[in-house]
């Protein structure tokens, strides 16, 4: 093991800040890493791991802060820049190329080469060489690499890593695509190249995969160092947790109203599964109640939604509104039948950006107005005003195009949307997602009415904090199943990351 | 910089003009001259800037051969096939699609609506059952064309790249590579005449149009095009059944180029495999230099009449005065740059702020 009061630190970090547009991504983040060890970063969604990442790996550059490499000062001005020092990073979307070979795909952008033309065999010499090193070597150097599984893509993406003169890797989150028998060769290899004095710097969600293969561990949040340099094996699991999520939480989330007894089930998912995605999914929601779904990115909470609303077809179970059962697989009925989806990527699946505001507001329901199959856009326009006028658009202008608003007004668009069609089940995919702080509250106010005037909604956010602080009930989701019931007040941040470390585990 | 200036100017020009009128506070101004430039309307005024600018060269160089109404007639009916075929292909492209395949099921129209069976059948019974088989056959190869699409997700351009090759040859089947007279008499008669001394093709052009402008500005058919051409999967999660749409558009491409095969039989007076060579690349040419996004999610009619326009009068000018259609080429080409780097002049403007 690795003896923290020796030897030079291989990388560090100081002080490291980074905004765009006006948002502090990082507000001072603190980082060491020796030779030959594995460190985790911990932090939850936009804690600001990815923007360290991609500031370590020269895609961003640092507002202010400073890079220490093998003790001496320096500056990364991009990747290549940081190949150069020897910083190589496994990104978590595998960026091979699925139809170069996989020895031209270890040599991307440094082939061997004499006058452009390349050399093969050297190129397949070295390519296998370094597979070997990884204990792959089975794999043909001049197999494609868009036939081999994931597992054995990363395993390329790693070699490439090694073909430069690689002294720290960066992983960022390499175990979410892979099953566990694969994990465990994933650690093998790591151990191999920590062996050799290769620093890793491992991202990961998974408590007990940062256990098993982590020697120190740095928490961030909210884009500032929290404890760095702690020891996996002396830190509670309580402790990282707490770590993680700390803060307490400025009061932005309108008081529950209690659930009549009697309010009817608008909407009832019974024994809900998609193959490979999640299985036996149930759960009910009742007419002015919010019931959140809690869980990960990757746990399967926004396909179970999209499910739900018939964006995708489920290899079995049934979804019912207000009684009726609703053809699987079809949005239009889905729409039909009263539900309404907020999607996850506001601006690429849920508006018509060059559109103006008050088509995109009446795009579920304009041909209702229409006669003979002629728009009547007067009264769209009218319909949309008042709608946007009770929900307070900024700036209350329908013929404005939908890109020119900000995030917070933009959900309001879609918000709209769902209210002019007369939806009953409104489903929201990360509602808050790009809002800023102020808006946040005026956003969660809005879900709060709606659902006091009668509606059935499902939220889900990556924000635990704040699916608890909206819902009423919440169904706690690891790995594709619903792993727990319970009423939102019953639970903290803490008891829910709990679980969902648990059951990702599993 | 001057430019980028004068802009400027322009737009505190048209700021205040509707501070004066008591309408947009301060912030608005810039949208207002955005809305203006970025409106339809507004997009057109380089075109119409353009068919006069060549108007006026028309004049100059060709004089009296040039300037007078029977020639202004003449550069409208030369307009009017490739004309019709580029109204279908405007719906196409404003939902993002592409349909390279008009121009020979155009040839396959005219080469069907000429067989002697077809014509016998006319002759016994009334000619308006030539044009029906020709609607009949563009619709039903935009039929093939949008099923393949929508419902076999193949790309739009491989598709339609293969109705052009088999539609072509198929067309070449039938009429054993002859060339089919039309001896329908009645057909003739009418397709040649004209109402009021305007020629019946530039009548039907103008119905395309207008119908094509109110099915695209005015019915929930053209908010859908626009919609699944600006965001495919925003449309879907909206409820719109956006496969079925796509097969429309295609079915509706596949009937202009039936109708335009109609009008090609008028022309010439036959039908052969060899009609409308080509016709998909005018057509697209004329669209995309009438303002329409070749990514979807805007179209206009207008422009595209405008384009094809300027593409016939550019030709006329040049015949004028004997130039080669090789010199005109050129200018073609040319002219079609220069267009969409305009387009994307405003389309940048439009979308500053």
């Amino acid at each position: 093991m690795i003896n923290v009061d020796q030897g030079m630190p291989l990388l560090e970090v100081r002080g490291l800040t980074k905004s765009f547009a006006g948002v502090q991504a990082l507000k001072g983040v603190d980082l060491e890493v020796l030779p030959g060890e594995v460190h985790c970063v911990l932090g939850q969604n936009g804690a600001g791991k990815s923007t360290l990442i991609k500031t370590l790996s020269g895609v961003y550059q640092p507002d202010d802060g400073e890079f220490v490499w093998q003790g001496e000062a320096t500056t990364i001005s991009d990747p290549v820049a940081a190949l150069g020092l020897g910083i190589a990073t496994m990104y978590q979307e595998l960026d091979v190329v699925d139809g170069l070979t996989v020895a031209e795909n270890i040599f991307l952008g440094h082939e061997f080469a004499r006058a452009g033309v390349t050399d093969r065999r050297r190129t397949s010499r070295r390519a296998h060489e370094i597979m070997t090193r990884l204990g792959h070597g089975t794999i043909s150097s001049n197999r494609e690499v868009g036939t081999l599984s994931a597992a054995n893509k990363q395993i390329v993406s790693m070699a490439r890593a090694l073909s430069h003169d690689t002294k720290l890797i960066i992983m960022d989150e390499p175990s979410a695509v892979l099953d566990s028998e694969e994990v465990k060769n994933l650690f093998r290899v790591v151990r191999e190249l920590t062996a050799d004095g290769i620093a890793v710097i491992y991202i990961s969600h998974r408590l007990e995969e940062i256990r098993a293969i982590g020697d120190r561990i740095t928490v961030i949040k909210d884009g500032r160092t929290m404890a760095t340099n702690l020891a996996v094996a002396e830190t509670p699991t309580a402790d990282l947790i707490r770590l993680m999520t700390g803060r307490t939480v400025e009061n932005v989330f309108p008081p529950a109203v209690p659930v009549a007894a009697d309010a009817p089930v608008l909407l009832s998912v019974k024994g809900l599964a998609l193959r490979g995605i999640f299985d036996e999914v149930s759960f009910d929601v009742r007419a002015g109640e919010i019931v959140g779904l809690a869980g990960l990115v990757g746990s399967g909470r926004s396909e179970i939604m999209e499910t739900v609303y018939g964006a995708r077809k489920q290899t079995s179970g049934t979804v019912e509104v207000d009684g009726a059962p609703v053809e699987p697989g079809s949005v239009r009925a889905g729409v039909h039948a009263g539900m309404g989806l907020s999607p996850e990527e506001r601006k690429s699946q849920g508006l018509i950006l060059d559109e103006p505001v008050y088509r995109n507001v009446t795009l579920a329901s304009f041909g209702r107005w229409a006669r003979l199959g002629f728009l009547n856009e007067r009264t769209e326009r009218q319909v949309a005003r008042t709608q946007l006028e009770g929900l307070e658009l900024r700036p209350a202008d329908p013929d404005r195009p939908a890109r020119t608003l900000s995030g917070g007004n933009q959900q309001k668009i879609l918000l709209a949307r769902w209210l002019v069609h007369g939806t009953r089940v409104l489903l929201l995919d990360e509602p808050t997602r790009g809002v800023d702080v102020g808006a946040r509250a005026e956003i969660y106010s809005l879900i709060r009415s709606l659902a006091a005037s009668g509606t059935a909604i499902v939220v889900i956010s990556s924000e635990i904090e704040e699916v608890l602080g909206l819902s009423d009930r919440v169904l706690v989701v690891a790995e594709g199943r619903v792993i727990h019931t319970t009423d939102a007040s019953d639970i903290d941040e803490h008891g829910v990351l709990d679980l969902v470390m648990k059951g990702s585990a599993a | 910089m001057s430019e980028q200036n004068s802009s400027e100017a322009q737009a505190a020009l048209a700021g205040e003009g509707h501070v004066a009128g008591g309408l947009p506070p301060h912030d608005e101004k810039r949208s207002v001259l955005n809305r203006v430039l970025g409106g339809s309307a507004g997009r057109s005024i380089g075109l119409v800037i353009a068919l006069l600018a060549l108007f006026v060269v028309g004049t100059i160089t060709a004089g009296d051969r040039f300037a007078n109404v029977e020639n202004v007639l003449t550069i409208i009916r030369f307009a009017s096939i490739i004309g019709v075929v580029s109204i279908g292909m405007t719906f196409v492209i404003t939902a993002g699609g592409i349909d390279l395949s008009v121009g020979s099921v155009l040839g396959l129209a005219s080469v069907v609506a000429t067989l002697s069976w077809v014509q016998n059948f006319a002759d016994a019974s009334n000619w308006i059952v030539m044009v029906i088989i020709a609607l009949a056959v563009g619709a039903g190869a935009g039929l093939i064309n949008g099923i393949v699409i929508a419902y076999g997700n193949v790309v739009a351009f491989i598709a339609t790249l293969a109705m052009l090759v088999a539609a072509r040859g198929l067309a070449e089947v039938l009429a054993n590579r002859t060339t089919q007279i039309v001896r329908q008499q009645g057909f003739l008669d009418f397709f040649r005449g004209d109402i009021l001394g305007v020629s019946i093709l530039i009548w039907i052009f103008a119905i395309v149009v207008l119908a094509g402008w109110f099915l695209l500005n005015r019915t929930t058919f053209g908010r859908r095009t626009v919609a699944i051409g600006g965001n495919l999967e925003a449309a879907r999660l909206a409820g719109i059944k956006v496969k079925r749409h796509m097969m429309y558009l295609y079915v509706l491409s596949g009937l202009t180029a039936g109708i335009a095969g109609v009008m090609m039989l008028a022309r010439t007076t036959a039908g052969t495999s060899t009609h409308g060579t080509l016709y998909e690349l005018d057509a697209i040419a004329a669209v995309v230099v009438g303002g329409t996004l070749l990514v979807g999610g805007r179209g206009t009619i207008m422009g595209t009449v405008l384009g094809v326009l300027i593409f016939s009068t550019l030709t006329n000018v040049f015949t004028q005065n004997n130039l080669s259609t090789s010199v005109q080429a050129i200018a073609k080409g040319v002219i079609i740059v220069i267009a969409v780097l305009l387009q994307q002049r405003f389309a940048n403007r439009a979308s500053r702020k």
